[in-house]
Parts: C-alpha cells; structure tokens; sequence
C-alpha cells in the first residue's frame, strides 16, 4: 500500500469518528461562528469610514478556528486515545508511525477547511463582509492558511505528550490556548495590547496568523496601523514555517505511543 | 544463542522499574507451533516480559530473539508477523466492529477477509454494531479479531480471558485450539490454572520475576511422579492419611484388614492447583 492510501485510509478512519461524536461536530463548527455572532453583534461600529470591526475580527475568528482544530483539538484527543490504547495498538501493527500523523493532517485539515467556509459565510451574509476582490489576497488567506493549520497540528501532536492524563489534557490546554487568543489581537485591536504583551505573542504562531489574515480582509491602509507599519508577510511565513519545523521536530523526538516506561 | 526451531528465545532477561525489579532473570523459549504459557500470579513479571517480547518495552538486560529478531530494533515486516492482544482492551468509540476490523485488516500485506475473521471470533451478528455498546466479552473478542486478523506466525495473547463467563471462556478456548491446530505459535499469559492446562503444550511458571519451572501441565511440579495420598476413617482412631507411590497396593491392603469396604476412602494426587501454589508459596 502506498502512502498516499494509508493517509487517505486514516484520514477516513479519522473523520468517521470525528463525525460520529455529535458533541465535537457542533462544538468545532459552531464555537467560531458563535464567536462572530457576539463580537460582532457587540462591536457594530465602524473602524475607519466603511470598514466595519467584523472586517477586523474575521481573521482572528479564522486563525482561533483554525488553531482549535489543529491545537487545541488534538491535544485534548490524543491523549485520550493514548490512555484508552488506541495509540499502542496501532503501534503493534506494521503500520508506520509516521502514518497515524497523516491521519489527523487529514481530519484537520478537512474540518478546518469546513468550519472556515462556514465562518465566512455566516460573516458574509450577517454582517457584510466584504470579501477580498484582488486574486493576491485570495491566495495570502491560502498560505497563511495552509502554514498556520499546519504549524498547530504538528504543535498539538507534540504538546499531546505534555499532559500525564487524558482527564488532564483540557485542563492543561484550554488555558494555554485562551491566553494566546487574548494576547495575539485576537478578541482586542493587537495595537492597543502593552508592548511587551505584544512582544510575547510574536513568539508563538497565532499573532502571525492574525495579521496574515488581516492583509487579506482590511483594506491596504490599515497596514500603516500595524506595529511595523506593514503586514510583513515574508515574516508570517517565516514565523509559521519555522513553528512547522519546531513542531516536527518535537513530534519526532518526544512522541509517546503509550504511558508505560 | 541458537535459535533454530524457536519462535521465542530469551536468556538473562531483566528489567526494574526504578528500585523494583519486575524481570528477573527470566530464560524461556518457545518452539515453532507450539502453544505455552505463562503462568503466575499478579505482579510475577508477566505482562511485562510479554510487552518486552512484543517490543513495547525496553529491557535492562538480556537476549531476546522473537521471529529471529530482536524486538527493540525490529520493524514493520517483523510486526507484519505477529499478533497482539494486550492486556488491556482498546476503545474504538462509535466506530462498528467491521470497520475496525477492516481498518486493521489494511495494516497487514497477508490480511484475512475481515467479514470471516469477525464471524471466526463468534461477533458475525455484531458487525454493524459500534464498538462503544459491546460487552467487556465481546470487546475482547474484537481484540483477539484484530490479533489474528494479519495472519501472524506468533501470537501473543495476555491474560486473554479475564473476566470471561465460563461459557465464554469455553468458546475463547476453542478458537485458540482451532488457531493452535492450523500452526500457529502462541505465548499466552494467564493466571488461570485450568486456562493453562487447557490450552498449553508446555507451562512457564513465573513468580517474582524468575522463571520456576517450565513443563507440561501434567508434569508440572513433579506432579507426575508425586506420592499419592491416601486417605479413610479408621473407626477407632479416626481419619487416617499416608502417601505413598503404590496406591493400589496399600488399597488392598486395607481393604483385606477391613475386610471389604475401606470407610471414607479417598486416593489423590496433588492437583496442578497445590504444585502451583507450593511453587509460587516457595519463591513469593
């Protein structure tokens, strides 16, 4: 079997379960959507002449979903299919290891893909979004995408080995990943955060996710606004692509399979 | 260490976690279509002596060959070979029976059709069913479906039928024979007695991280060669009881003093119950 099959065979494995669990179906498609619902209902004034906050806020709501789906998501699962043995079953087998990963690359990026189509189009149609017009910002939502979904489910998969048990997992988590929604501009303006708040966030991927997605749903003005006074796309690749490889490196070297010694 | 004819051969296996040492030593090997097990009670090293064989486990020391390999190194084709099932039951949520099977059948280059192997384990009436509502029972005949569903050469099955009713355990019985009967090579861990009697050509009696004794059920312990007991009920002095190697020939003695019936007769030899627990008692 070629690896391509394998991944696809995991993949569908993946999201027959994903699929079936009724509770995580609603709670990864609508937390997003729900999130839009309220800040946008709250925050129903204009930025500049004709920029709405939601305009600000859709790329905060699509870097949040796209790091609960590959994060936070995995991080909380994983551990609680290494302490049922779903992990160290699948270990006895002649399967490669390297293949229960490309499994849930699949399920990620199938949801991901799902959830964000659905946030737009709730954004969209309640609260007029205006969607880019220029093809080149078509395809910096596509990168930024792309490397940001990627960077957190390599660093979910890693950080699935921190907790010591499934029941921890959420506890340990779910902090972890509201403190970086607040700190990278995602609920407040990135600019009025103290700098060394600021500073912080630009350690980890979601500040960089923000502001690649910004360039793609405010208007080139808003540009000047920034803490560079640019987008700095080049640094958005750069900080996501070097998570990518962090967070490989992690998933590579520090995996548990299971919680013997 | 020759390896010729031996699915399993270790010598001088030892692992600790931390100040206890689980394996202690242990040498066992098992010869190529043959069923053994090992048997001892919880807390003597098994699960961790099989997990090592199986190479979840790392091992402080000793030589361990499993199919010719050495598990802590062995990859996939090594693996492709083998059948697991461990000691505890995996979950696969809402997942059916036959798509778990299946899944798994897709792991493995020399696969059975999972629709047979699933029949085969006795859950053809639960294929549709998802993996969430099946009994502990039926959990574990998943398990033992996804051990055999490659085709292994060796089996490894730990502690398989814990918390079996005894019609069930019957049932599991006769699927390993059947697996056993077709050529399969089978380490099987159990602190049944009867499960071990059973079911294996030869017995490893494991205590305290060493090997006892390693034997066929029937002679295990010397239990063969044991004095028989003999015991009655004297009318003057009450109950009497002498071993001896000639039963039959202090039977008929008795029964020429007492003339005919001896009261309360009664001839034994130690069940595998009473060696097992004089060998465990003598080490533990």
């Amino acid at each position: 079997m070629n690896a391509l099959d394998l991944s696809w065979r995991r993949g569908r494995l993946e999201l027959t379960q994903f699929l079936r669990s009724r509770e995580s179906v609603v709670f990864t498609m609508a937390f997003p959507v729900i999130m839009i619902l309220i800040f946008s209902s709250i925050f129903d004034w204009d930025l500049a002449p004709g920029v709405t906050f939601t305009q600000y806020f859709v790329s905060g709501m699509i870097a949040t979903g796209l790091m609960t789906v590959g994060f936070q998501a995995l991080a909380i699962q994983i551990p609680i299919e290494r302490e049922r043995g779903v992990l160290k079953r699948l270990r006895g087998t002649p399967m490669p290891p390297w293949a229960y990963f490309a499994g849930k690359v699949v399920l990620v990026a199938v949801i991901a893909a799902a959830e964000t189509l659905l946030l737009v189009a709730v954004a969209v149609l309640f609260f007029g979004l205006r969607l880019p017009a220029a093809p080149g910002h078509w395809w910096t939502l596509a990168w930024v995408s792309v490397l940001g979904v990627t960077a957190c489910t390599l660093c979910g998969i890693a950080f699935s080995s921190v907790p010591r048990s499934a029941r921890g997992a959420t506890a340990v988590v779910t902090p972890v990943a509201l403190v970086l929604q607040f700190t990278s501009g995602v609920f407040v303006e990135f600019t009025r955060l103290p700098e060394w708040m600021q500073q912080v966030a630009a350690v980890f991927p979601l500040k960089w996710m923000c502001q690649g997605l910004r360039a793609v749903f405010l208007p080139d003005s808003f540009a000047a606004l920034e803490p560079a006074g640019s987008w700095e796309l080049g640094r958005v690749a750069l900080v996501l692509g070097a998570w990518c490889v962090v967070g490989l490196a992690l998933c590579l070297r520090t995996f548990r399979w299971s919680l013997d010694r | 260490m020759n390896t010729d004819g031996l699915a399993v051969a270790v010598r001088g296996l030892r692992r600790s976690y931390g100040d206890r040492v689980a394996v202690d030593g242990v040498d066992l090997q098992v010869r190529t279509g043959e069923v053994v097990a090992l048997l001892g009670p919880n807390g003597a090293g098994k699960t961790t002596t099989v997990e090592i064989l199986e190479g979840y486990r790392r091992r402080d020391a000793g030589q361990v060959r499993v199919l010719g390999a050495d598990p802590a190194t062995a990859g996939a084709a090594w693996r492709a070979r083998l059948g697991i099932v461990l000691q505890s039951t995996g979950e696969f949520d809402d997942l059916t029976v036959a798509e778990v099977v299946g899944h798994f059948a897709g792991l493995y280059p020399r696969a059975q059709d999972p629709a047979e192997v699933v029949a085969r384990v006795g859950l053809a009436d639960s294929g549709r069913r998802r993996t969430r509502t099946l009994s502990g029972g039926q959990k574990r005949r998943l398990d033992v479906a996804l051990g055999i569903v490659g085709r292994p050469e060796l089996l490894f099955l730990d502690e398989p039928t814990t918390g079996f009713d005894p019609q069930a355990r019957r049932e599991f019985w006769e699927l390993i024979r059947g697996l056993a009967g077709a050529g399969t090579t089978i380490l099987l861990t159990t602190h049944y007695l009867d499960e071990a009697e059973a079911l294996a050509d030869r017995v490893a009696v494991i205590a305290a991280g060493r090997i006892v004794e390693v034997a066929a059920p029937a002679d295990l312990g010397g239990r063969r060669d044991a004095p028989a007991v003999v015991a009655w009920r004297d009318p003057a002095e009450g109950a009497r009881r002498r071993e001896t190697h000639t039963p039959a020939a202090l039977v008929a003695e008795l029964a020429a003093a007492y003339g005919g019936e001896v009261p309360g007769l009664t001839v034994s030899r130690p069940s595998l119950e009473d060696t097992y627990l004089r060998m465990i008692g003598a080490t533990a």
